[in-house]
């Protein structure tokens, strides 16, 4: 008998992989990466990968072959709010939670010195937004003539004050930009809303970038290239956490991915105040939040996670001269793979600080304030105390024979009560790899990429 | 609704957080819009919300005493982030003690503040006072 099976693809930054699922069974059949040929063909690297794949083909039919790419260097995004931690600050929000590198954030009206940084950039999309809605529209409307006048060439999304738009279009369409217009990414004070700006940014991604990066050529073959590989595995955790139509999902959860540049963490929460008397102050965060860690990484960014974390922290855990020696080498080597038991147990090391600082990064935070009727707590960010899952993934975190230990780095500790890390999280890890395919799987299928997330991931409980 | 916006809060490590509630449902009963971030605000918070949301009015609580360290500067910090024109006004429990009243809004309107409210006055009052320096008809 044969089967109907999706084959997944993640054009990744360095390696192209491949997941076959068996959409029947509900099972993974196979899995390969080759390295990503993004400066010839694209498509050399995905026929070596799809070579590797070791599956009978007597047995399965592909029906559908869907792919997400961080390839040629992500999708690279500037944001533009107007204050720093208001719009602007929701704005880079939105832009992380649709999968994008954030190269930087501008607040207020844009000098003549940031035009010319942002064309040093090359930039992929520009993401406009200032003011809530009846508020301030003086600030985005001059942002948009800046715009206008010197970013002719690069796809915009306009978030902002609904109030500009008319004017704002009016800005755009004499200048011939391409554009698209949606939602106030913060419409009153505070509250924040990613979702409309999340599904432009992917959009324009499907229909601007793919072809600008090269991968068009990819499209004959493959059937959809739907999104920048992190919005795929955000999408991933959702639908894990929160379950579909159909399934309940498995209630909070934390995604730790460690790479040769970045860490990312993933939290789907609300992240309210687990105790009582605690009021919560600064922006509202989204429940499926992203953080990207850019000095935090295991090889391209070994020098800047040193510098990161710095003697103290390192001396903790290993001797210090030696992780200095080993980072400067993982930076200059980045396709370096450890043999030997002393670089397994360094690469340990830096996965273990990269976790920490990370979490320690992305979690909220509780601040003391003394008052004439005694203390009083704000809340800054999500509490996570109460998570249930902390899962890991990423080459390292995958590859080693401690994934447990690397995480539990990022639990709570009594030594920074402040900082709200998970208490007692399940530790779990993605050991297929098979989190961004899962993503994409969720688009078509939400319920079976759930329960083959659910069977591979979570039901594999080491403890 | 008048279309005017007005920035409200408890500012300092002040958490009277009634007056406030009150001053809210006054304010939006009386057609404004109402932009309240609550108890334990700093002046940067005022000022952010103030930004953002265009506002032409920003009304601080004090309840706790503490009401005169915790307004210096601000002004000063409204003209520097382009606010130059904004109205400020304060009231609650704005001193500590029995002080002379007049004394008092002096010193507030040395700090910059359009006008200072002496406790016990009511929100009618300041809705009164809003309308006439933002200049809306009855």
């Amino acid at each position: 008998m044969v089967h109907n099976a999706y084959l997944l693809i993640d054009f990744g930054s360095t390696y192209t992989k491949l997941t076959l699922v068996d959409i029947e069974n509900e099972e993974i059949v196979a899995t390969s990466k080759a390295i990503t040929t993004v400066e010839s063909n694209i498509m050399i690297g995905f026929e070596e990968s799809f070579a590797m794949l070791n599956y009978d083909k007597s047995k399965y039919q592909i029906i559908k072959k869907l792919a997400c790419s961080s390839a040629a260097g992500g999708l690279k995004m500037v944001t533009i709010g107007l204050v720093p931690e208001l719009t602007a600050e929701a704005a880079k929000r939105a832009a992380l939670g649709a999968g994008a590198r954030v190269l930087k954030t501008y607040s207020y009206e844009i000098s003549s010195a940031e035009v010319q940084e942002i064309n040093n950039m090359s930039v992929d999309i520009l993401l406009l937004s200032g003011g809530t809605n009846g508020g301030n529209k003086k600030t985005i409307i001059a942002n948009a003539e800046i715009i206008a006048k010197n970013f002719k060439n690069i796809p915009i999304i306009v978030a902002g004050n609904k109030c500009a738009n008319d004017q704002i279009k009016v800005i755009f369409d004499k200048a011939k930009l391409n554009y698209i217009m949606t939602e106030n990414v913060m419409p009153t004070l505070n509250e924040i809303n990613v979702i409309p700006v999340r599904e432009k940014i992917r959009e324009v991604f499907m229909q601007n970038i793919i072809k600008s990066k090269g991968m068009d050529v990819a499209e004959n073959f493959i059937d959809d290239i739907l999104m920048p590989t992190p919005a795929a595995v955000l999408k991933a955790s959702e639908v894990l956490s929160r379950g579909t139509d159909k399934v309940d999902g498995i209630g909070d959860i934390i995604v730790v991915d460690i790479g040769g540049a970045t860490t990312d963490v993933h939290s789907i929460a609300e992240g309210n105040p687990t105790k009582p008397g605690i009021n919560l102050k600064g922006l509202q965060e989204p429940i499926a939040k992203r953080t990207v860690e850019g000095d935090l990484g295991m090889r391209y960014s070994a020098l800047a996670l040193l510098e990161a974390s710095g003697e103290k922290l390192i001396s903790t855990y290993y001797p210090y001269e030696e992780i200095v020696e080993a980072c400067k080498y993982r930076h200059d080597f980045i396709n370096f793979v450890p043999e030997t038991n002393n670089d397994i147990a360094i690469d340990e090391v830096l996965a273990k600080i990269c976790t920490k600082l990370a979490m320690n990064r992305h979690v909220g935070y509780v601040e003391i304030a003394y008052t004439p009727i005694g203390d009083v707590y704000n809340q800054y960010g999500k509490d996570l105390l109460e998570v249930k899952y902390l899962i890991g993934t990423g080459g390292v975190i995958i590859h080693s024979d401690n994934p447990k230990d690397i995480l539990l780095e990022g639990k709570f500790s009594s030594q920074e009560p402040t900082l709200l890390k998970p208490k007692i999280p399940h530790i779990c890890v993605d050991k297929y790899y098979i989190l961004s395919a899962m993503g994409l799987l969720a688009y078509d299928l939400p319920d079976k990429a759930f329960r083959i997330m659910k069977k591979y991931i979570i039901d594999k409980l080491e403890d | 609704m008048n279309s005017k916006t007005i920035v409200i809060g408890v500012i300092g490590a002040d958490v009277h957080a009634v007056g406030n509630k009150i001053i809210d449902y006054a304010l939006t009963q009386a057609g404004f819009k109402v932009v309240n971030i609550g108890v334990l605000s700093t002046q940067e918070d005022f000022i952010n919300a103030a930004i953002e949301t265009n506002a032409d009015a920003i009304f601080v609580s004090s309840l706790y005493g503490h009401g005169e360290l915790d307004c210096q500067g601000l002004r000063e910090k409204c003209d520097e982030a382009g606010l130059e024109n904004i109205i400020l006004y304060v009231g609650g429990n704005i001193v500590v003690g029995k002080q002379d009243f007049k004394e008092v809004e002096e010193r507030f309107k040395k700090l910059g503040f359009n006008r200072a409210y002496a406790p016990g006055v009511k929100i009618e009052t300041g809705i009164e006072d809003i309308k006439l320096d933002l200049n809306i008809d009855k």
